[in-house]
């Protein structure tokens, strides 16, 4: 078992019980919920006649169902609406603050927690949502949960749990100039497997890691479920701590140097133990895009797809599929087959540093005839940022739509969707069969910059072109 | 709790061949805008079943022969991805109370937990057996046996895995965690006053 890691100390200073099966009681700091796996949960309360025990550690935000061109209600999608009536009695009836669109800070919920400075290190943090791995970036322990779970969160602030092993995945060196953290991330799923992370946490550590802002901090962790990892994170430090001094949600004054000193003895010991490490080398990333139905079926953006016929047994099987389902040919460049559509956004790539990358990609270009791009920032106030920014006239000006916060077409709860076998470039994080709305739809997985280079040329390219 | 124990589950078998198969493929993402379980059962596979004028597609859960099926044998990471309830739901629904596999996502393995539908686990090469088994005789039937943590039927048997606290919980009827937290109030109250964040870096 892992010794001395961020993960065993968040771990123990949270177990409150031992439960009879062996398992342990621990307790949730900070617990974020949506509009769609909530519902039930609140009705097993009733049901049980139970009540939340900590409501000031539960916060309620909308993210999934929402429309993305107007934010007017009553939604046009009637079970959309019914979907928000039950969040907005739910959170009142039950007393959980409740960041709705009036008050400026609705948004994805990955991306408000840590915008607000809800997330900090040394937490434990549950949501019904697998994404939740996201928070891991500022050193906390954070995974998603089913529903029957949230009503165990709802109701007692705790989960019956048994530890995980702990990871160290280790990439050093430098990333080249446009190789953003998205590569990095497919390119550790790529190495390591979808399944390859099943009972694990990972680490995220080495040179890349340190050099790397919050965001893409995020991103990376966000993806940790895609390897199969319920969980990831990197140890926090100056870059974690400067990012969230002066968040409405940070301590402050005295209670600022206290926390300071109590995140920084959260991470991992110098000579921690874990129960297995691996290494990248991050010199040799580069910029990547999917081809195929799972995060793990990847490539450079130069590289020929591979032969199904050279692959493994499982893995083969995988690869026959997803060559059926794409269209795509062995031996074949991503570059070769022409796009339908351009997503740009979600909890894996919808933050400000996302929009910034994709808007200096697209300034002063157009998006080519035939592709339908647009932009879907993760929250209300990341939008604001942008639109601050001008970076919404660089968008429209290039033939993107400008939306409105919300999930949008990561997971297409929503009216954003792929129709018949459309091939879209999607920064989100999923490839799998159907996620994007039409049960054909085709996704490419990229980073934001290159989704917008995508969205110019009509085809997948490499985005290093246009990033002078 | 005697009711709600899990020791034996017996029945005929439905094998869903694949590696990966994530959790958007077992239910789609459209059906999660129900605010209730209740409907799940008509769901599971929805695009594998049906094509977009509601014909049949070829899938093990359109196949008469496999109708009534209790158990379900699949490969390796099956659940990944979302972490969405409504896929064991949806297949609980539909009529499956256990899963044999080579390997669960872990989000996708608690959920089934949390709802008394044990997942267990076998290698590969017994899960081909299996499988190939259910497919040439689907009115074998079948058990799963928590207590020996065996799989066996038609002449066969097969041991099986799942973590030991799971299994516990299983057998004790305490799946349903809820009850077993909500005993530690006041360690739960404890732990809370022990962590820093929860008095505000005082």
């Amino acid at each position: 078992m892992a010794k001395g890691t961020l993960y065993n100390k968040v771990w123990d200073s949270h177990v409150a019980a031992k439960l009879p099966t062996g398992q342990s009681q621990l307790f949730i700091g900070l617990h974020l919920i949506h509009e769609v796996t909530s519902p039930q949960a609140f009705d097993m309360l009733r049901e049980r006649g139970l009540k939340v025990a900590y409501p000031t550690r539960t916060f309620a935000t909308m993210d999934h169902i929402v429309p993305t061109t107007s934010q007017g209600r009553p939604f046009a999608d009637a079970q959309a609406e019914l979907m928000m009536q039950a969040i907005e009695r739910n959170t009142k009836e039950f007393g959980v603050p409740f960041f709705n669109f009036a008050t400026g800070r609705q948004g994805i919920v990955h991306i408000i927690g840590p915008e607000m400075g809800l997330t900090q290190p040394g937490m434990t943090i549950a949501c019904g949502d697998s994404h939740t791995s996201t928070h891991g970036a500022f050193g906390t322990l954070a995974f998603g949960i089913g529903t029957s779970q949230v009503r165990d969160v709802l109701a007692t602030q705790c989960l019956a749990m048994d530890p995980m092993k702990v990871r160290r995945v280790q990439v050093d060196g430098k990333l080249g100039a446009g190789v953003y953290p998205k590569d990095v991330i497919l390119a550790i799923i790529r190495a390591l497997g979808v399944e390859g992370g099943i009972g694990y946490a990972y680490e995220y550590a080495g040179k890349v890691f340190e050099d790397m802002g919050m965001e893409g901090r995020m991103t990376v962790c966000n993806m940790s479920i895609e390897g199969g990892a319920r969980a990831g994170y990197v140890n926090p430090d100056d870059t974690t701590f400067d990012y969230l001094k002066g968040r409405e949600q940070t301590p402050r004054g005295a209670a600022w140097d206290k926390a300071l000193a109590h995140w920084r003895s959260m991470a991992s010991d110098q000579g921690a133990e874990y129960d297995d490490r691996v290494e990248i080398k991050g010199s040799e990333i580069q910029p990547m895009g999917t081809w195929g139905v799972t995060p793990g079926q990847s490539v450079a953006v130069d590289e020929k797809l591979p032969d199904p016929a050279s692959l493994p047994g499982g893995q083969r099987q995988s690869a026959e599929l997803a060559y059926r389902h794409m269209g795509l040919k062995p031996g074949q460049t991503l570059s070769e087959t022409p796009l339908d559509v351009a997503f740009i956004g979600s909890c894996t790539n919808g933050r400000i540093g996302d929009l910034r990358e994709a808007a200096r990609v697209a300034r002063g270009r157009k998006v080519a005839k035939g592709v339908h791009a647009f932009v879907v920032p993760g929250s209300q106030q990341v939008r604001r940022q942008a639109m601050d920014e001008g970076l919404d006239k660089v968008f429209t000006e290039a033939g993107f739509e400008w939306r409105e916060a919300g999930c949008s077409m990561c997971l297409a709860m929503n009216p954003d969707k792929l129709k018949g076998n459309q091939l879209s470039a999607s920064s989100s994080n999923r490839n799998f069969i159907g996620r994007q709305g039409s049960p054909n739809g085709r996704t490419l997985l990229m980073s934001p910059a290159m989704v917008a280079a995508a969205a110019l040329e009509g085809r997948v390219t490499d985005a290093r072109r246009f990033l002078n | 709790m005697s009711d709600s124990k899990i020791v034996k589950i017996s029945g005929r078998a439905v094998p869903v061949p694949g590696d990966a198969i994530d959790t958007d493929r077992i239910i789609p993402a459209r059906y999660l805008k129900e605010i209730t379980f209740t409907n799940m059962g008509e769901y599971p596979f929805f695009d594998e079943r049906f094509d977009a004028q509601g014909g049949l597609k070829p899938h093990p859960f359109n196949e008469p022969r496999y109708k009534g099926a209790r158990l379900l044998f699949v490969n390796a990471n099956f659940g990944c991805g979302s972490s969405r309830e409504h896929a064991p739901q949806a297949l609980m629904r539909w009529g499956i109370h256990a899963i044999v596999g080579e390997s669960f996502a872990e989000i996708f393995a608690g959920n089934c937990v949390m709802l008394g539908v044990p997942p267990v686990t076998t290698d590969a090469y017994n899960v081909k057996k299996l499988q190939q088994a259910a497919h040439d005789n689907p009115q074998a039937e079948w058990t799963v046996d928590l207590e020996s943590m065996t799989v066996s039927g038609a002449g066969e048997s097969f041991a099986v895995k799942m973590p030991e606290s799971r299994r516990r919980a299983l057998l004790a009827g305490t799946w349903d965690s809820t009850a077993l937290l909500l005993a530690n109030r006041d360690q739960v109250a404890a732990a809370a006053a022990r962590l820093p964040y929860m008095t505000g870096y005082a």
